[in-house]
């Protein structure tokens, strides 16, 4: 099998499991986790993909496999921050987690 | 707490060195100057002024307290073996814990409160984000002692430790940071 259609197909899956997990979670922190998480993990193996198809080319083949490597370096960093974000506004808008079986952070705001 | 007051002015010199190199990075192959055009040349250091200004009046604002040894490249090297070995393992087992989730629809979602013990900014920074990063766990807020509010998916128990939520992160991370 060619390497570049495993990368590819391992990034699909987790694509489309994270955006499966957006319609089957309740709320928005489980819908994070899917949502962002598992389309990151996804998106890794795809710029793995494009990395793979680069190292087949020439001499301009180099430069895009560097810039993909340094867009994903960036997208690991951007991500993290960005969810984190998103569950701390929302959490500060008073939204509270659905079906949780503790919830130790308003336990500390009483 | 670090007390660091002669640092003042690394923070932006290295944002500005940083800020070059990715811009460089970017805009390989442009030209005959070594591989750069003029135009691209002049650009990059033009935003790498402009980063380092507002890198300044940022983390001059906000009092944010920096790290100088992180500039030690020992400290580069132990952070790319964290990211490439540990880090990867768990995530790759945390994102087929959650594509289980996913498929069987099996929740029990809860916000769990841990204590890292870790004593700079900058190792709090990287420890939310490399559990934000691995799915399941998400870092909501934290508190004035640095003790981080997760969100769990599935919470095993109330006042879980350490190692259940986040496995070795925090070792590695006083490692790298201290």
């Amino acid at each position: 099998m060619n390497p570049l259609l495993i990368l590819l197909g391992i990034g699909l899956i987790f694509q489309t499991l994270g955006s499966l997990a957006l319609h089957r979670f309740p709320d928005v922190y489980t819908r994070l986790h899917g949502a962002t998480k598992c389309s990151t993990f996804g998106s890794i193996f795809i710029y793995l993909g494009v990395v793979a198809y680069a190292t087949t080319l020439s001499t301009p083949g180099l430069i895009l496999g560097a810039h993909t490597l340094l867009v994903m370096l960036l997208i690991l960093l951007t991500n993290s921050t960005g969810s984190h974000a998103i569950a701390r506004s929302a959490y500060r808008a008073g939204i509270m987690p659905k079906q949780a079986v503790v919830d130790k952070l308003a336990e500390e705001k009483k | 707490m670090q007390k660091n007051k002669n640092n003042d002015n690394i923070t932006p010199i290295t944002a500005a060195v940083f800020s070059l190199l990715t811009y460089l990075a970017l805009t390989a192959g442009s030209g005959s100057i070594l591989l750069w055009s003029l135009p691209e040349l002049i650009a990059a250091i033009i935003f790498a002024a402009v980063t380092a200004l507002l890198v300044y009046r940022v983390f001059n604002s906000l009092k944010i307290k920096t790290t100088p040894a992180f500039l030690n490249p020992i400290r580069w090297i132990l952070l790319l073996a964290y990211a490439l070995g540990p880090f990867f393992i768990a995530l790759t087992k945390a994102n087929l814990d959650v594509a289980y989730r996913v498929l069987t629809g099996k929740i029990n979602p809860g916000i769990v409160k841990i204590k890292p013990d870790l004593e700079t900014d900058l190792g709090i920074t990287l420890l939310a984000n490399s559990i934000t990063l691995t799915p399941g766990t998400l870092s909501v807020d934290l508190d004035e002692e640095n003790n981080l509010f997760i969100h769990w998916i599935n919470v095993k128990h109330p006042e879980p430790k350490i190692e259940d939520v986040c496995s070795c992160f925090p070792e590695w991370i006083r490692r790298i940071t201290q």
